[in-house]
């Protein structure tokens, strides 16, 4: 098995279905000659050409709007928006439009489109080239969103969202385009949206995350397995529709949960995960449900030593294991 | 009716075919009316009328290839929907929240959706459809290219109709949308239906132009002004548009101007922003009246005609009413079906 690296995973996912299906397409900025700002698409102009690589308006409203439009007349569009900042002037063609066609129609119009969002911290881009999102778009019923920390994750995931009728969200954690590395399989495989993965087998306490959080998890759980502590790692891997059994199994076996994201605490994803917990793993927990998240500010700062202190890392990961454990 | 050519395409339209223009305006006038009646009877609870505005829809419809060309509109649509096919009964039962084509009585009334006659869905986010409009533009254009299919196959789309009020050219989604058709030349009808108001708002609160076809320019396509009243003058300037759609040379912008004769909905009084003399004018101006002498004189319609077909709209009007009356309401634990498409939908 190759290993790869999360980019050229989600690379390999692309050609692979522009070659598969001749209704899939790429429309954004940069993306064509360019390759994109991260090479995410790099060499696919060069194979499919301008028809199918399409570089957009400097306009994300339309880059989505287009998308949904194309999907309905049944095109597969791979909608990217070059970083997850960017998003907004699209929020309401994603939440509005493409995330309520299929329930508003009856189920008469289908969306099947990609959305492709580089997304996080941690690389210098300051408040505006570093945001998570994910928070307001998973309380859109309708819309699906995807979130891998593996390689083998990121191509069979992309794949999967390509095939499906709906409008799905793959939020790629950029800073691990390259830094992430990992086996793939030889030939076609898919990842099915919806089940969350068990990155590491534990039994002491669980670790909730995803994208880049669940990467640095499991190397805060090597830590601290030299230290006596088995922690499980859970990587969510879809955040919409929420694997609730992955999460209430692992603290029905642990009872202790950790929940790591690198956006804001307040309102964030985590919220939820915490709240699963408390309604379906309440009588299995012996402590409280914690959260490491970046801290309530708006943005993380450009200059390093405040984006370091914004960021969760191994480190303080590791830290927080420490500390629940001690409870 | 001024006779601008003897090429006019309007001119060339089979006189049944005048006639069954001359139907569906009245149809539309009559269950726009029926709906007020009802409205103020109490029996539902909101309305939003195309009065004033059928002659453009109608001369819309029929210009397009209908049931088969895409069509995204917007809520003042009514008489272009019944143009393309909407059974008139599926109207009265999203006005009495029934389980109708549209969305299964999930969406308001006016939120036209019937995928068998390519006609997608619409929110109440005025201008959304533009943009997704050249998306559909965009995968006409794109299949063709791709060898998918044959340009000249008029059972596949050919291009795509979007309609919206003046007042929506102020969203951003216009501009985007209108300027996806012009960089990439697309097989793209925006069809401006400008009624003067938007709710109470002016056009010149609106923009600084005199007409929003001023602004086609800007986008590279052309932009046409039309008399909204008038069904075949409307009617020869988006034949002129759906040749340049069907031949590839991209977008138009085609403004029809006409006067929105009611207030905005239901739920509006237009006493509070114009005055009782401004509306008579342009009831006088009225195009069914108008489209109605103009067949007389030509002698494509006789006034025994005229009058049976006034009694054939009313009686479909009542039939519709009837079949939307003794309908059921969905049941409630609809409200949680269609979350996802299944993936065998694909």
């Amino acid at each position: 098995m190759p290993e790869i690296t999360l980019i050229e995973a989600l690379r390999q996912a692309m050609d692979e279905e522009l070659a598969r299906d001749p209704r899939v397409f790429i429309v954004g900025e940069d993306v064509g000659q360019r390759g994109g700002v991260f090479r995410a698409t790099q060499g696919l102009y060069e194979k499919y050409g301008e028809t199918r690589l399409i570089d957009s308006p400097l306009a994300e409203l339309s880059i989505m709007a287009v998308g949904i439009g194309a999907a309905m007349a049944d095109l597969r569009p791979i909608c990217e928006i070059q970083f997850a900042d960017f998003i907004y002037p699209a929020f309401n063609q994603i939440v509005n439009e493409g995330s309520r066609m299929y329930y508003r129609s009856n189920g008469a119009w289908c969306v099947p489109m990609v959305i492709r969002v580089p997304y996080g911290g941690g690389i210098g881009g300051g408040l505006y080239h570093s945001q998570s999102i994910e928070a307001y778009f998973s309380h859109v019923p309708g819309l699906k969103i995807v979130v891998p920390s593996t390689p083998h994750d990121a191509k069979g995931l992309l794949k999967s969202a390509v095939r499906d009728p709906n409008p799905v969200m793959v939020l790629e954690p950029k800073k691990g385009y390259r830094a992430i590395t990992g086996e793939i399989p030889d030939g076609e495989y898919t990842v099915p949206i919806g089940p969350a993965r068990i990155a590491r087998e534990g039994r002491d306490i669980s670790v909730f995350a995803y994208g880049m959080m669940a990467y640095y998890a499991a190397q805060a759980a090597e830590t601290v397995a030299q230290e006596g502590i088995d922690a499980e790692v859970v990587d969510l891997r879809t955040l919409l529709p929420l694997d609730k059994d992955a999460i209430v199994n692992s603290v029905k076996k642990t009872g202790k949960a950790l929940i790591v994201h690198e956006d804001t605490l307040t309102m964030g994803y985590g919220a939820e995960v915490a709240a699963v917990i408390a309604n379906d793993g309440f009588e299995y927990l012996d402590g409280p449900v914690r959260r490491l998240t970046g801290p309530d500010v708006p943005g993380v700062p450009f200059s390093h030593g405040m984006q370091d202190f914004f960021m969760p890392n191994p480190d303080t990961i590791a830290a927080a294991i420490r500390d629940l454990m001690g409870y | 009716m001024a006779v601008n050519s003897t090429l006019r395409p309007a001119m060339r339209l089979a006189e049944s075919t005048l006639r069954e223009m001359y139907w569906f305006m009245l149809l539309s006038r009559r269950l726009d009316e029926r709906a007020w009646a009802i409205h103020r009877q109490g029996r539902i609870a909101f309305h939003i009328s195309a009065i004033g505005q059928e002659a453009t829809q109608v001369a819309a419809a029929f210009a397009i290839n209908r049931g088969v060309d895409y069509v995204a509109p917007y809520y003042r649509d009514l008489a272009l929907m019944l143009a393309l096919g909407m059974p008139p009964e599926d109207f009265m039962l999203s006005l009495f929240g029934k389980h109708d084509i549209s969305s299964g009585g999930r969406q308001m009334p006016f939120h036209w959706s019937y995928k068998n006659l390519n006609v997608i869905s619409g929110s109440a986010v005025v201008t959304t459809q533009v943009p997704q409009a050249a998306g559909l533009a965009f995968a006409i254009q794109y299949r063709q290219r791709c060898g998918m299919v044959d340009p000249a196959d008029a059972t596949q789309p050919r291009l795509a109709l979007t309609c919206l009020g003046e007042g929506s050219t102020s969203q951003g989604e216009w501009h985007e949308g209108m300027n996806w058709a012009g960089v990439h030349k697309l097989p793209m009808i925006c069809l401006v239906q400008n009624n003067m108001y938007a709710i109470s708002e002016k056009t010149d609160q609106q923009m600084a132009v005199a007409n929003v076809a001023d602004r086609a320019s800007a986008y590279g396509v052309p932009g046409v002004v039309v008399d909204g009243n008038d069904v075949l003058a409307v009617y020869d300037a988006m034949a002129a548009a759906v040749e340049r759609a069907y031949n590839g040379d991209g977008a138009t912008l085609l403004e029809a101007k006409m006067y929105r004769i009611t207030p905005h909905s239901s739920d509006d009084d237009d006493r509070t922003y114009r005055s009782r003399e401004e509306v008579e004018q342009w009831k006088a101006r009225d195009a069914i009246p108008r489209f109605k002498q103009y067949l007389i004189g030509e002698g494509i319609l006789s006034q025994a005609d005229a009058d049976a077909y006034d009694a054939r709209a009313r009686a479909e009007v009542d039939r519709a009413q009837q079949v939307a009356d003794s309908a059921p309401m969905p049941a409630p634990e609809e409200a949680l079906g269609d979350l996802y498409a299944p993936s065998d939908a694909d």
